[in-house]
């Protein structure tokens, strides 16, 4: 079975993002840039899956600006077998990402589409369930285990009150949680052999895409700031303060 | 104009994250319904009813809808929003689940995670783990949004009389089916609802050590927590998690032990009331965002604490 795997390019997690000072834009100037951690994992599923013999080949898919290329690379280097790049310019919304990938799901025909979750920039939390409305497939959300049993694939969900799990028809989108699996660090042979593997570019037009805006971004600020409050010698302190000044317990 | 509220419930009771959304959909300034999805929900669309405010109630009871399989509710969700200028859901594991495909079957954006409504199109929500927030604006003529929970208060949930609607469309994609839940049983509230939340970090050391919160927990009838840190040490499960990538909480008081206080811990509980901080790191950052700090190891503070209640 052929598995496609959504990777983005994000700020790396280690870095503090703040505002410009004019509120136009968060500040990303010679910050360093990697995959999105939840993407990663849902690259080390799909080698998983390659693996134990589940999955025939997988395909990593991004779609950005040029560098972005650089996170399919890394994508290669964890085991993927080929790139699909889809060059954008500049600000492009989850929509405009899932009407991109039904382009390539269409072209590509693949039995899983694996995606994480949200990115750690935009937080939006949306492509995967997009993609699957875009292409009538169904969806394991926020997965923590996934199996494929026959033409079924069975996901456990991490839900608010627990565990969830549903048996979904293939094709079928998973979007990844933090459990799902310790993705691996590439070595430096497969970064060397993953410079050579085939990566195919596509623009919006050849997917038949228009790309829209529908959400306009009028400003960024850093968020409120909390007051550091003063520091207690003890619990016996501790306990008195928030009985009589807090008054948060009795 | 008009919002949609869709009400987060367990089929028996509405869960109280509806009535925060009903506080942002008010927000809007548009009349409000709310749409219940569920199988036998009638009684979740009584006291949908009672809920000040609201204009009528649409209870869509069929099996399809038992488990809120997003394939099916999603289809029931953009039938019914076709009447709506607003779609509004709360930023549960739930409304993150159905709400974007929603939207993408109605081929508009949606805006995730709002913290504030600044007018009918204007909207805060967090980005980058809470480091920023964006002022952002939809040119949908119809919107869905999903408002975090902890942002907005809840509306009286007395006081109401809607009237009750059925909604017989039924929508089986037939692309998924339910196959069972492991749901944490405890006798504590549960962790977005709870007055008091005392939760531990990578500073407890291992799983085990947790068991030194819950007697803490029983006395102030809190729930219990954990940081990402901890949940990545495989300590306790990811359901615990507070943060941008877990559950968001703001108590009256939350306690944080051995954590020492990652953005992205930060994010989900720097609206509580009143913060503690237990390490024994003087210069962990939790201390910055802290009322009230304690320098000390956690194992001699947790029992003190406990014998002191």
């Amino acid at each position: 079975m052929k598995v496609l795997v959504a990777v983005k390019r994000v700020v790396d997690y280690n870095v503090k993002v703040r505002a410009k000072g004019d509120g136009s834009d968060v500040d990303l100037n010679n910050v360093k840039m990697a995959i999105n951690p939840f993407c990663e994992i849902a690259v080390e599923e799909a080698v998983r899956l390659k693996e134990a013999g589940v999955a025939t080949e997988v395909i990593a898919v991004s779609v950005g600006e040029k560098p972005c290329q650089e996170q399919i690379r890394t994508a290669l280097a964890l085991g993927a077998d080929r790139g699909i790049h889809v060059e954008t310019e500049g600000r492009i919304e989850p929509l405009v990402i899932a009407k991109l990938l039904k382009g390539v799901v269409e072209k590509e025909q693949p039995q899983l589409v694996i995606l994480g979750k949200q990115s750690i920039d935009g937080d939006n939390n949306q492509t995967g369930q997009m993609l699957g409305a875009l292409t009538n497939m169904p969806q394991g959300t926020f997965a923590s285990e996934i199996k494929v049993e026959g033409d079924k694939l069975n996901v456990v969900r991490e839900v608010d009150g627990g565990l969830q799990t549903i048996s979904l028809s293939l094709p079928a989108i998973v979007t990844t949680d933090l459990r799902l699996n310790e993705p691996r660090y590439a070595s430096l042979p497969n970064i060397m052999k993953a410079k050579k593997k085939q990566l195919d570019v596509f623009s919006p037009a050849d997917l038949g895409v228009e790309v829209t805006h529908h959400i306009a971004q009028l400003r960024v600020e850093p968020p409120a700031e909390r007051q550091a409050g003063i520091k207690v010698e003890d619990v016996a302190q501790l306990v008195d303060k928030l009985k009589n000044e807090a008054k948060v317990i009795s | 104009m008009s919002t949609l509220v869709i009400a987060e419930h367990d089929n028996s009771g509405l869960k109280p994250a509806t009535l925060n959304a009903v506080t942002a959909a008010q927000a809007l300034g548009a009349d409000i319904d709310i749409l219940v999805a569920g199988a036998g929900c009638a009684a979740v669309g009584e006291e949908a009813a009672k809920i000040a405010g609201i204009g009528k109630v649409l209870v869509a009871d069929n099996a399809v809808y038992e488990h809120q399989l997003a394939e099916n509710v999603s289809l029931l969700i953009a039938e019914v929003a076709a009447g709506y200028d607003n779609v509004v859901a709360p930023a549960t594991t739930n409304g993150k689940n159905i709400m974007p495909r929603v939207a993408a079957l109605l081929d508009v954006a949606q805006v995730s995670d709002v913290i504030a409504v600044e007018s009918a199109d204007t909207f805060k929500r967090p980005i980058y783990a809470g480091n920023v927030i964006a002022t952002v604006q939809s040119s949908d003529a119809r919107k869905v949004i999903t408002v975090r929970t902890t942002a907005f208060d809840a509306a009286a949930a007395e006081g109401g009389s809607a009237s009750v609607e059925a909604v017989s469309a039924v929508h089986d994609a037939g692309l998924s089916s339910f196959v069972g839940e492991e749901v944490a049983v405890s006798d504590r509230p549960e962790l977005t609802a709870a007055p008091v939340v005392i939760s531990g970090g990578r500073g407890m050391q291992n799983g085990d050590n947790f068991k030194l919160l819950e007697g803490i927990a029983d006395k102030l009838g809190a729930a219990i927590g954990a940081s990402r840190a901890a949940v990545d040490a495989g300590f306790v499960p990811n359901d615990m998690q507070v943060g941008q990538t877990g559950k968001i909480v703001a108590p009256d008081l939350y306690i944080a032990v051995g954590i020492s206080g990652a953005i992205q811990h930060l994010a989900g509980m720097k609206d509580s009331k009143v913060i503690v901080a237990i390490n024994k790191d003087e210069d962990a950052p939790i201390f910055q965002v802290a009322d009230y700090g304690l320098v000390a190891d956690l194992f001699d503070a947790l029992p003190q604490l406990e014998s002191a209640l």
